[in-house]
């Protein structure tokens, strides 16, 4: 910043971080959704891979499913099932956006204000959802027996 | 003039274009305004017009009472991403100061560095009016034309950042390869095919002209494909300006070979790729609305044509 260069002293190169560092691209509501909605779908694609498999254990051995998902009845657990409903709830309303945007004209001038409109509906959505399912994950009666 | 300069980006563009190009509707606007408003408009000049009850005395006046605006400069910082392949390993920032003026552009300031601070900055630029296409680049994270974007539209306390387009090829500097922008549009048919010869001229009404107006002021160039996610990670991707010029002759009555184009782009890599972040309507300098014209497109091949 403070130098500036002239036609026989060339300032010296500055350090670059990669290769392909440039500036952040600074897209707007839409670019925003479009990575949410692929950090999101990478999320619950991994989630559903895991709950397959425990799931299926079952089939193994009902003691081992037991097992499971006693080992599941913890407060990191339900930490993560407010982080995975969330996600759940932003891919879907997204989703539906998306649709939206790609097949209803009306839909595709007003992108903008619909992201905000899903916004909305997921905060509203995990307003109500996280304190009940924290009372339960929290609650002793619940938890042991 | 204040207010308008709160105006949003887009929008404002055009109409500041337009103010500040013509001085004699400054110097007008000036006399109209208040001795407050004009004192501080013109505060470098050191000199105020006295105040004046009608338009016919503000005519008489003397001109040496006239206020003279003097263009007051300013330094403004260039960051700009520089690289030299036969120097370089990988590109490098540099910064520039420069002095430049309210009313100029992103590219006055790159002749400014080329002219006379470092003859070896390389860009492309040709007509300088935001007709041609030549000078899309990256400025502050966003695809612009560097002739269209003004100084004044960015915060100059901090610095500005130049770059080259991403997803394409970078050769020199500002300089990227547009061959495979170009080959894209090729494939895609960009041109009337009609066939029988008609009398005088293919009619077409004003409406069947209007339902691709928006597409036909494309100038190619590669802000809005280059500005696309899907693009900058699968160059084969045909790219939102492919699309939008294939959208130009799909939706015109006159031509016969839709099909043909809606085939081409059926493709994996075809409109489908298309993730709706809308980020090709936001660089489009031309304003046309990119993201618009491909939904259109996928809807024809869903429901057939709608002329």
């Amino acid at each position: 910043m403070s130098e500036t260069s002239s036609s026989l002293t060339l300032p010296d190169p500055k350090p670059q971080r990669t290769r392909f560092s440039g500036t952040l691209y600074r897209g707007n509501e839409g670019m925003w959704s479009w990575v949410l909605h692929r950090i999101t779908g990478v999320a619950i694609y991994f989630f559903l891979l895991v709950h397959v498999l425990d799931t299926s254990l079952i089939r193994v051995s009902p003691e081992a499913y037991n097992a499971v998902m006693e080992s599941y009845k913890n407060p990191i657990m339900g930490l993560g099932e407010v982080a995975l409903v969330g996600a759940v709830v932003l891919h879907a309303m997204n989703g539906l956006r998306i649709i939206l945007v790609d097949v209803w004209p009306w839909a595709t001038r007003h992108q903008r204000l619909l992201f905000w409109i899903v916004m909305g509906v997921v905060v509203a959505l995990m307003l109500y959802f996280t304190p009940n399912h924290l009372v339960n994950v929290f609650s002793p009666t619940e938890g042991g027996e | 003039m204040a207010e308008s300069e709160q105006k949003n980006e887009n929008s404002a563009g055009f109409e500041r274009e337009a103010e500040t190009g013509d001085p004699a509707a400054q110097a007008d606007a000036a006399v109209e305004a208040t001795t407050a408003d004009a004192e501080s408009a013109m505060s470098s000049s050191g000199t105020s017009a006295a105040p004046v009850d009608s338009a016919a005395e503000a005519a008489d006046r003397p001109v040496e009472a006239a206020p003279v605006e003097v263009p007051e400069s300013f330094t403004v910082t260039l960051i700009v991403r520089r690289y030299d392949p036969e120097v370089d390993d990988e590109p490098r920032w540099v910064d520039y100061d420069v002095q430049m003026y309210q009313t100029e552009r992103i590219l006055d300031a790159l002749h400014r560095i080329k002219w006379e601070q470092d003859p070896s900055l390389a860009f492309r630029r040709s007509c300088a009016h935001g007709v041609c296409g030549s000078d899309a680049m990256r400025i502050n994270g966003k695809n612009r034309l560097a002739c269209k974007a003004l100084v004044k539209d960015f915060d100059i306390s901090k610095p500005i950042y130049v770059e080259a387009i991403k997803g394409l090829p970078l050769e020199k500097d500002l300089i990227v390869d547009m061959e495979p922008f170009f080959d894209s549009f090729r494939e895609i048919q960009p041109f009337l095919q009609a066939s029988g010869k008609p009398e005088k001229e293919r009619h077409q009404t004003i409406a069947q002209r209007e339902r691709f107006d928006d597409t036909t002021k494309c100038i190619l160039c590669a802000a809005c494909t280059t500005s696309c996610p899907v693009f900058w990670t699968d160059g084969q991707y045909f790219g939102p300006a492919a699309i939008v010029n294939a959208h130009r002759f799909i939706f015109d009555s006159r031509d016969e070979a839709s099909q043909v184009r809606l085939d081409i782009l059926n493709d994996r890599e075809g409109v489908w790729r298309c993730r709706t972040t809308f980020n090709c309507t936001d660089a489009c300098p031309r304003g046309i609305q990119v993201t618009k014209a491909i939904a259109e497109v996928k809807q024809a091949m869903l429901t057939g044509v709608k002329l």
